[in-house]
């Protein structure tokens, strides 16, 4: 789909004028790098062993480790927020008023919340109230408490897409609540939701630096530290941020494989997939 | 609770702070926003890349990342701000790959006929899309944007990582100064659930307003 307009094909003297902004905006940014490079090299940026520290095996396997630490988490805030999630979603649709409010108070108030402010002071409050745990388990909660909110609003509207007429069948046929939700509503709905819950791995895969304010040492933090060590803190920042994007781009890839698969197969479902919207870009 | 009544001021200062640069950033965000959604639907093949590769890192790397590049790597190379900037830098940065995206969604909800006509009456790609499709495209996005604004209002949070004293930076000094973590915590949540409900409510109302009727 090169040089349309809203998938429109060009005039000839629409392609002319294409090719000149092409000619014009490769000169201007020609002009910018070359002016970029030329102010890193003045200042030593991109000095040989500036970067070839990142290659020494302590610095790498260092590095590794806070990488290894950061999907550590990831993890097992991504299980437990998983779990939690979808009982906060079964509560919030289920008939008793009692649970259905509860539910729902909780996922609105821990969504409005800032990320930061939950780990932040499941770090510092919890200690005070008597609970004592490694930063880890604290990075844990503050991730859990919030994905948990966010997920189980993945999770509802992914059961609420299903044609009406699943649930109507299913309790027309004798079943419970539990028994429909079981065997009918959830398996359905579950194939629906896995792009958007892979989106929202990437998204707490990310959310997991903020354990920096525990501090917890993962990836970003073992950056810090080694290009404080090292006094080339801009070189560490971009290697950090390459190793968070060859992870975090290969599981969007995976994300948007599935999504097509999905379109493919869910086919006779009539009903929107998940609306991305209901993801917050933290 | 008395870190909370005996402490409004300080509150009140910090929840300032986090307006001022909620909004200075979703300034910024915006106008990038737009000017990166018009790269990817250019005519002109190194624009389209320009959009794609600004989306593509930041979409995939973390806000702290980038509020550390402003903070600790600009300086290196000669650029130095106050934290405060550098926060409004960094979050406007990294809300604009959103907004950019959501504005190019908006984009394809406006009818093909519409982008055919303004051509065939011979407007050129600027003009098709600044005076036809941008306008209508940004009243179909008022909701997903309104929900990055209230997104970028918690993510101002991240400014306390560099120094910054908004909400949860006053909050964690008072938390700290009266040994009560517990009742500072609370007063922050109140802070930020003052600003981002109502803010909810706001959307709604544009929303209503400029949606288009059909």
């Amino acid at each position: 789909m090169t040089d349309t307009v809203f998938g429109d094909a060009l005039g000839p003297r629409g392609r002319r004028r294409a090719a000149i902004a092409s000619v014009v905006s490769i000169l201007v940014a020609g002009a910018l790098a070359v002016a970029a490079v030329r102010r890193l090299a003045e200042r030593g940026i991109l000095d040989g062993d500036r970067w070839s520290y990142f290659l020494d095996a302590n610095v790498v396997r260092f590095l590794a480790s806070g990488a290894l630490a950061t999907l550590k988490v990831a993890v097992v805030a991504m299980t437990l927020s998983i779990a939690i999630g979808a009982v906060l979603a079964l509560c919030r649709l289920s008939r008793p008023i009692p649970t259905r409010f509860l539910a729902g108070t909780y996922v609105e108030l821990f969504r409005a919340l800032p990320l930061v402010l939950l780990i932040l002071y499941a770090g510092r409050a919890l200690p005070q109230l008597g609970l004592r745990l490694s930063p880890f388990w604290y990075l844990v909660i503050g991730l859990t408490a919030y994905n948990a909110a966010v997920l189980a609003e993945i999770f509802r509207a992914g059961i609420l897409s299903l044609d009406r007429g699943q649930s109507e069948a299913a309790y027309a046929l004798g079943l419970t609540y539990g028994e429909a939700m079981r065997s009918v509503i959830v398996p359905q709905a579950v194939r629906r939701m896995i792009p958007s819950i892979i989106s929202q791995l990437v998204t707490l895969l990310k959310d997991t630096s903020l354990g920096f304010v525990l501090p917890y040492e993962e990836l970003l933090r073992r950056g810090q530290i080694a290009g404080e060590e090292g006094r080339n803190i801009l070189q560490a920042l971009v290697v950090v941020a390459v190793m968070y994007i060859a992870v975090n781009a290969s599981l969007s890839a995976l994300a948007n494989r599935l999504a097509r698969r999905q379109d493919h197969r869910a086919a006779p479902v009539a009903g929107p997939l998940v609306p991305e919207s209901v993801a917050d870009p933290t | 609770m008395d870190v909370l009544f005996g402490n409004l001021d300080a509150y009140a200062r910090g929840i300032r702070t986090t307006i001022g640069l909620t909004l200075l950033a979703f300034a910024i965000a915006f106008v990038l926003g737009v000017l990166l959604a018009s790269f990817r639907v250019s005519p002109v093949p190194p624009l389209r890349a320009v959009g794609f590769a600004y989306v593509f890192v930041i979409r995939n790397t973390p806000l702290p990342v980038h509020l550390f590049f402003a903070f600790f790597a600009l300086p290196k190379v000669g650029i130095t701000f106050s934290p405060f900037t550098c926060a409004v830098i960094g979050l406007g940065g990294y809300t604009a790959a959103f907004i950019a995206e959501t504005i190019r969604s908006g984009f394809n909800a406006v009818a093909a006929g519409q982008a055919e006509a303004a051509r065939a009456i011979g407007l050129t790609f600027p003009q098709v899309l600044g005076i036809v499709v941008l306008p209508q495209a940004l009243r179909s996005v008022v909701q997903p944007v309104g929900t990055l604004f209230i997104a970028l209002t918690k993510n101002s949070s991240v400014a306390y990582t560099i120094s910054v004293v908004e909400i949860t930076g006053v909050s964690n000094t008072l938390g700290n100064d009266l040994a009560d973590y517990p009742g500072a915590f609370l007063g922050a949540a109140a802070a930020y659930l003052i600003l981002t409900l109502p803010s909810g409510w706001l959307v709604g109302v544009i929303e209503r307003k400029v949606r288009v009727k059909r």
